[in-house]
């Protein structure tokens, strides 16, 4: 309860929120400025060969080999490992990019399944009406796709939400430094901080996907609102509400 | 002024490289034992996440009312990063091993839930039809066809639980209980490269192997799905 009470008397205090560059409001801008630079670098890697690959059919082995792999890399290390690389240092970029592999396979695996998700029959249609490859690509397999490219994006932008939390612990930066910062300072001194540093970063990573859950629905065309495949077990939770 | 020809300022930055022999030669023990931690607290999170998760996908599976709920409150829990999980649960338990063995059951848990509730209801009305004409009960049913039947899904879900926990090990360093995130953090902080890329290679390593032995174990456990891929 203390700790509670702590964390209340925390969040009260208006310096908290309003200190250059370690008050919450900068901190959070600086968490969602990185988070949006790694998930729009996720984006301009993975969709184009995601895109391409279920265009041409291939390669389905090599978008589960990338998300797999990905899985067991543990998030901390790579926001560890770049700042050492030579050319990149301790700096915003090592951030951004650490943060982006892991924006790459839902974007990627998604582009995929969207693409390989078109019916065969509207594939021959549009051939028969005399449509080249970029054509079909462009005009009926991407505006089919649009469902899935929003449900990779979600998850996507959620992870990386998440993930940049632990950039407090390497480069530093972002609302996981409320939490790192707490921790630092010790449970008895600042237990309050840590919680709700930890209530901050939670309200964040939903707000999110709640956000991105509404956008998802708003640029899935009505027909298409039901695809129950898009992602099964987060549909079947929403269905059951 | 100039400064005077020295040879010290002739000397390169003394090396850093991201792998060295040395490194491993005078740090095994150190290596092996954080080794040894991650994959006791990846194995215990495991196994708890599964005593206590497949009973609740059985429940959900017998009650749909429950379902609804489960999943939604796994999807919540899931979404809430491992930095807010584990400052929720510090202030509650303290500092140590116990903190991050409880927020990695509670991750792990989720994906087995989910999974095998899908797994469970793949199992075909066929099937399930065939079963109460033959006077199984709802127990006999249950151990006799749904489960195994529901194995796949089962072992999916064990299979996503143990990477993501090794991987999730790591964010322990945060009550000194990280495994080889332990390792990877000192490299980090003192910007030595092989300690960091050493360890983060034995951690994917124990990931991947952890991961092949359930699959293997998973292959050995439902040979009709061999024989039907064949």
């Amino acid at each position: 309860m203390n700790y509670i009470n702590q964390a209340i008397t925390w969040l009260n205090d208006p310096l908290n929120w309003t200190n250059p560059s370690t008050g919450i409001i900068d901190l959070l801008v600086q968490h969602l400025r990185l988070s949006a630079l790694a998930v729009l670098l996720g984006c301009l890697v993975a969709w184009p060969i995601g895109l391409w690959l279920g265009h041409v059919g291939r390669g389905g082995g090599f978008v589960v080999l990338v998300s797999n792999v990905t899985l067991a890399i543990p998030t901390l290390a790579l926001l560890e490992i770049f700042p050492l690389i030579s050319f990149i240092g301790v700096t915003d970029t090592s951030i951004v990019l650490a943060l982006a592999v892991f924006a790459i396979p839902p974007l990627l695996a998604n582009a995929y399944t969207g693409l390989r998700e078109v019916d065969p029959d509207v594939r021959e249609a549009a051939r028969g009406m005399g449509l080249s490859g970029w054509q079909m690509l462009w005009r009926v397999e991407l505006p089919l796709a649009i469902p899935y490219l929003a449900a990779g994006f979600r998850t996507a932008a959620v992870q990386v939400v998440a993930t940049a939390t632990l950039a407090s612990l390497a480069a530093g930066g972002g609302l996981g430094e409320i939490i790192s910062e707490g921790f630092g300072l010790g449970l008895s001194v600042a237990g309050g901080q840590v919680l709700a540093g930890g209530l901050l970063v939670a309200l964040l990573a939903l707000s999110v996907e709640g956000v991105f859950a509404v956008v998802q629905r708003l640029v899935t065309p009505k027909p298409l609102r039901r695809a129950p495949r898009t992602r099964p077990t987060r549909l079947a939770a929403v269905d059951g509400q | 002024m100039s400064l005077p020809d020295s040879p010290v300022l002739a000397y390169d930055a003394p090396a850093n490289p991201w792998f060295s022999w040395q490194y491993l030669h005078d740090n095994h023990d150190a290596l092996l034992a954080a080794l040894r931690e991650h994959a006791s607290l990846t194995a215990e999170a495991v196994v708890i996440a599964a005593v206590v998760a497949i009973p609740l996908a059985v429940l959900a599976y017998w009650y749909r009312r429950l379902s609804g709920p489960i999943l939604a409150l796994s999807g919540v829990l899931y979404t809430i990063p491992s930095l807010a999980l584990f400052a929720f649960l510090a202030p509650l338990i303290g500092i140590g091993r116990l903190t991050v063995l409880i927020g990695l059951v509670l991750y792990a848990l989720l994906m087995i839930v989910r999974n095998s509730l899908a797994g469970l209801n793949q199992v075909p009305e066929d099937v399930l039809d065939a079963a109460r004409g033959m006077g199984y009960g709802r127990f006999a049913r249950l151990l006799r066809i749904e489960l195994p039947l529901a194995l796949p899904g089962v072992l999916t879900g064990l299979r996503l639980a143990t990477v993501s926990t090794v991987a999730l090990t790591t964010v322990g360093i945060l009550v000194g209980h990280g495994g080889l995130g332990q390792l990877i953090n000192h490299g980090f902080h003192s910007n030595y490269r092989a300690e960091i890329a050493t360890a983060t290679v034995t951690a994917v390593l124990l990931a991947l192997v952890l991961d092949l032995v359930l699959t293997t174990i998973g292959r050995l456990l439902t040979p009709w799905r061999r024989r039907a891929s064949s």
